[in-house]
């Protein structure tokens, strides 16, 4: 498998990673030669094998339902880089 | 540089508790030294009037008696770790100015044992790295140099580096790294100093900046084995509030550290012999094998066979993780926001402009094996493969109690080498990553110089769970090696 | 058997089939993953944990009560609950969405295949297939209207706890499709694990629609996204349909996507923006471990479940005797069940349900209330019936007594009582009456006897009237018979 520029522009579209026009082909090499490193995976028979899930081989502990946490707004918002009566604010979504 | 300095954790425990010295002293030799060695670009903060505060704290109550285990001990935090009201970065252009809210389990039971915070240390860029040299606060040196080469600044490996700088250079008794591929050991091997992850689950991840969700996991670096044992011990415990800690209790460290490795079955596993690797890596090998026979452990010849594909499946699990993990960096709630003309060019410039290079290509190679028509060939085959690396081991420690290789393929190098060529880079970590992705202990002990008189260390990894065999050989080896060479900036004070 | 639903086209009759994806908010006091309280209408970002806001290193950890009442429902809808599941990242960026992604279940939900009947107008019912139910995030809520270049986030929704459940495309109607709706969220209510508010979104659905001629295999469908009312999704489908047969009589192809509902003009449109990036790269969240159920635990909820509707109408239709189309009405509610059992307890259980339904519930629905604000209760509505069964009313007072009991909440007797209202039956007060009326139209009666038959009904109207309605009906026309034609 070998990426080409418009795949790694549609890649970083989707991660939200501008990548300039001019840094594209620079791009390109590096992940190409990182794909073609772990590729080598290729060789390896994995048929019948389970993924592994979990190293420790635990299933996943529940809480009890009871509100412990929250109710502090300021909190939460004290290292947004913008905020107003307590909401966040983002460049207008439009839908 | 003062005689405080030299003191291990251990030694400083005890003459604290013996009211030998304060830890106000204790914190401000080192407070100096920081500022001495301020040079190596090992701390991105620091907080001395915090750490004298703890100090004093600490000092209070070690008068009363009411000492904690760590108490008046004076460490550094590696700048991942998430701490209440002191600029955290993750080395990262895009957390500026981030002040957490809330404090990591893991510091927190440090400073309910009564430790000290001198300050926050430098790393690669969300703990991506073998050199430290993703920083976006730039790299570290490493205290040590070469023999051939002085006058060369060296790194100190990562993705801890700044952790296992300042322990190295004594402007901390010791620090915290985290380990995801091996960023707790390499480092520990490139600087002269002991470097130990536990076992996956054993110290919480809560409010430690996450880089790979299933591989990350905390340790400390110290000077002495019995300092990372002590330091071990109060970091780690069950967390409810990680749902991947684990509950099984650990035994007391120290209590096994000094029981020697007579009868010990010692695997040696034959994969680990790499094309290519210096001559002085096997001969620091096979000298730690000599020794432990030495000691009455048996030498146990073992076949790790998919050893060689541990890499390739670490360069799929950890960035795919970490695409997800690094998601939630969008400029909306804290750190750097560049504008844009809509929300997604918002989000596409600030994640262009906060993340460095390293951090960019592996979001994307990570977003790439996820995405569609791409997860069974990459990410899946890659879980398949895990499971059989793990069962590789399985499989070993059925012969063997603890597994004895080389922790890094060579000596620390320049800082600016290998940066051309990322895979390059990668191949650092090949000896720590199989144990990552199985999830098992490991330790880094210095065993001896290289040719270039540069540090040299060892790596001992144990069964899952099994941190007082990895400790017990450490022990040994550290005796045996009786490494005492530092940095010549130590040295010359 | 009805006709089944057909949309005529120029090329003849097409059918549509439908699936339902309803995101149904699970009862839970706290989210998900997180201990920040699940509440409606607090102030922006106050139900918002550090964990919430997907600060760096926070960590999710499960909510027992919700996975338990994800087994209730999936229980409730005989479906197989997986003992091991699975949680999975969906990612996708958007600004009410802090963590970059979505904590959902994908390949391994924690219920699979399950069964919901649809209790048709006809009284018969229709097996619909449940795909899977799985649990999952909400997201936060983005305002668009607050200020001309920016949106404003609120992320107290944000990790409250959905259950996503899927319908097999078993669905061939508007109609059909409104049905499960209901039908769902009674199963829902039911079991206490959603409050089936749609209003305030608690219960939402996306429609996949598709249309091909009878016989022939399914059509390309497209997805209509966030409806919160049965009216819109039945319009949404309407619209759809047809929309998708145009485009395949003028000889186009449909075009997989997702769109979305414009309420204000009745139409879908393309949501196809969005869609762009739409990747998810799902993979298993590795910051949770495999949720792992003990089948003792599942069994214990399946025995802790209440009596269901579909188990209800049967046995209100063995044991009252009811029709099906009454009995489905009664379930529908189980607080609607419960009172209408009270109102039938020792009475006659058809006449008590006809009062329920007839009037009790005509009278709600003008008042614009429902049961539970009555101002009839059960206890009362069954006086007004025992006042009937025993001959002390008619039904025409008992009418005229339920609407003072509806004004007043007063009980049926002291209302009769107050009016005195009583039924008269006794014969020589009737035959009295009688004698008054024949003599005040002897004209009328000369006509009867000539054969006009039609007037009896007449003598029987003036004999109630003048008697104000109290006198008893059959009685009158007894001794009208006797007087008339004896």
């Amino acid at each position: 498998m070998s990426l080409d520029k418009a795949t790694v522009a549609s890649i970083a579209n989707l991660a939200r990673i501008k990548v300039p026009d001019d840094r594209l082909e620079a791009m390109v090499g590096d992940l190409n030669a990182i794909l073609g490193f772990v590729e080598q995976l290729d060789e390896v028979d994995t048929t019948g094998v389970e993924p592994l899930a979990s190293v420790t081989g635990h299933s996943l502990p529940q809480r009890e339902d009871a509100v412990t946490d929250g109710g502090y707004q300021a909190r939460v918002t004290a290292n947004a880089p913008e905020s107003v009566h307590g909401f966040y604010v983002v460049p207008k979504v439009v839908e | 540089m003062s005689d405080l300095l030299d003191l291990t954790l251990a030694e400083a425990r005890k003459k604290l508790a013996a009211k030998d010295i304060s830890s106000t002293e204790l914190t401000r030799a080192y407070i100096a030294r920081m500022e001495a060695t301020a040079a190596l670009n090992a701390y991105i903060t620091t907080t001395p009037d915090k750490a004298l505060q703890m100090a004093e704290q600490a000092d209070a109550r070690l008068a009363k008696g009411e000492a904690g285990a760590l108490e008046g001990i004076p460490l550094a935090i590696k700048d991942l770790f998430c701490t209440e009201g002191v600029l955290t970065t993750a080395a990262s252009h895009i957390l500026d100015g981030f002040i957490p809210p809330y404090e990591s389990t893991v510091t927190t039971n440090l400073w309910q044992a009564g430790a000290v915070l001198l300050g926050k240390t430098n790393l690669d860029e969300f703990a991506m790295g073998s050199s430290n040299g993703t920083s976006y606060y730039g790299p570290v040196e490493n205290p040590w140099r070469s023999t051939d080469e002085p006058d060369k600044k060296l790194v100190p490996g990562g993705s801890s580096g700044g952790s296992a700088a300042v322990v190295a250079a004594r402007s901390a008794l010791a620090a915290t790294g985290t380990d995801t591929g091996g960023s707790i050991r390499q480092p520990a091997s490139f600087s002269g100093i002991v470097g130990m992850k536990p076992t996956y689950g054993r110290c919480s991840r809560w409010g430690i900046v996450a880089f790979a969700s299933s591989l990350d996991q905390a340790g400390p670096m110290a000077r002495t084995v019995e300092d990372a044992a002590i330091m071990l011990q109060a970091m780690a415990g069950h967390d409810p509030k990680d749902s991947t800690s684990a509950p099984e209790p650990m035994a007391d460290l120290t209590a096994s550290l000094d029981q020697g490795v007579k009868g010990m079955r010692i695997g040696v596993p034959a994969e680990y012999r790499v094309d290519g690797m210096p001559e002085e890596i096997n001969k620091a090998w096979q000298q730690g094998i000599d020794w432990l026979k030495a000691e009455g452990a048996e030498i146990v010849d073992i076949s790790l066979p998919h050893t060689k594909y541990a890499l390739p499946t670490y360069y799929i699990i950890a960035p795919a993780e970490a695409s997800s993990n690094l998601a939630r960096y969008d400029g909306v709630r804290y750190g750097l926001r560049v504008d844009g003309g809509s929300l997604a060019e918002m989000y596409a410039n600030t994640r262009a402009e906060g993340f460095g290079e390293e951090v960019r290509r592996r979001v994307l190679i990570g977003t790439y094996v996820l995405s569609a028509g791409y997860y069974d060939a990459y990410y899946l085959k890659a879980q398949k493969v895990r499971a059989l690396l793990r069962r590789d081991f399985d499989q070993a420690f059925e012969k063997v109690d603890a597994i004895l290789t080389p922790t890094a393929p060579s000596d620390a190098f320049a800082i600016g080498e290998n940066e051309d060529d990322p895979v390059k880079m990668y191949l650092n970590d090949v000896f720590t990553v199989p144990a990552s992705l199985a999830g098992l202990p490991g330790i880094s002990v210095p065993a001896g110089l290289s040719e270039r008189g540069l540090p040299l260390g060892l790596q001992v990894l144990g069964r899952m769970f099994d941190e007082g065999s990895v400790v017990r050989v450490g022990r040994a080896l550290e005796r045996a090696a009786d490494f005492r060479a530092v940095a010549a900036m130590v040295r010359e004070g | 058997m009805t006709e089944p639903y057909r949309i005529q086209g120029e090329t003849g009759a097409w059918e549509v089939v439908l699936g339902l994806e309803v995101h149904a908010q699970v009862i839970s006091k706290a989210k998900l993953f997180s201990g920040s309280s699940t509440t409606f209408g607090a102030e922006a970002n106050t139900q918002v944990s550090l964990v919430d806001a997907a600060m760096p290193g926070m960590l999710p950890v499960i909510n027992r009560e919700c996975v338990e009442q994800a087994v209730r429902t999936g229980l409730a809808l005989k479906a197989q609950i997986n003992l091991r599941s699975v949680f999975d990242r969906k990612n996708y960026f958007y600004a009410d969405l802090p963590q970059g992604y979505q904590i959902s279940q994908y390949k391994d939900p924690i219920v699979g295949e399950g069964e919901l009947l649809l209790d048709l107008p006809d009284g018969s019912t229709k097996a619909v297939g449940i795909e899977r139910l799985h649990l999952e995030q909400d997201a936060g809520k983005s305002m668009h209207d607050q200020h001309p270049q920016k949106s404003y986030i609120d992320l107290n929704r944000s990790g409250v706890a959905l259950m996503e459940i899927v319908s097999k495309p078993d669905l061939s109607s508007p109609e059909e499709a409104g049905l499960y709706v209901k039908k769902l969220r009674s199963i829902l209510r039911y079991v206490g694990t959603c409050d089936g508010n749609m209003q305030e979104g608690s219960m939402r659905a996306d429609v996949n629609v598709s249309v091909r001629k009878p016989g022939d295999p399914l059509g390309t469908r497209c997805e209509i996204k966030n409806m919160n009312s049965v009216r819109f999704i039945q319009q949404a489908i309407e619209y759809e349909a047809r929309r998708q047969i145009e485009i395949l009589e003028g000889g186009g192809q449909i075009d997989q996507e997702t769109r979305l509902f414009d309420t204000s003009r009745g139409e879908t449109r393309s949501m196809r923006s969005k869609e762009d990036a739409h990747d998810y790269r799902y993979f298993p969240d590795p910051d949770l471990l495999p949720l792992v159920l003990e089948q003792a635990r599942v069994d214990a909820l399946g025995a802790d479940l209440p009596e269901l509707p579909d188990t209800k109408k049967a046995r209100f239709i063995s044991e009252y005797g009811l029709s099906a189309y009454d009995a489905a009405i009664l379930v529908e509610e189980r607080a609607t069940a419960d009172w209408y059992e009270q109102l039938a307890k020792g009475r006659d259980a058809k006449i008590a349900a006809n009062w329920m339904i007839t009037e009790l519930f005509g009278a709600l629905n003008k008042a614009g209330k429902d049961l539970s604000e009555s101002p009839v209760s059960a206890d009362n509505l069954g006086g007004l019936v025992d006042l009937i069964g025993d001959g002390t009313i008619s039904g025409r007072i008992a009418k005229e007594v339920f609407a003072e009991m509806f004004e007043t909440g007063k009980p049926a007797g002291e209302i009769v009582e107050e009016k005195g209202l009583k039924q008269v039956s006794d014969t020589g007060a009737i035959e009295g009456i009688i004698d008054e009326v024949l003599a005040e139209n002897a004209d009328k009666v000369e006509q009867y006897k000539g054969g006009k038959d039609k007037l009896f009904g007449f003598f029987v109207g003036q004999t109630m009237k003048k008697s104000q309605g109290k006198a008893n009906p059959g009685m009158v026309n007894e001794l009208l018979r006797k007087k008339l034609d004896g």
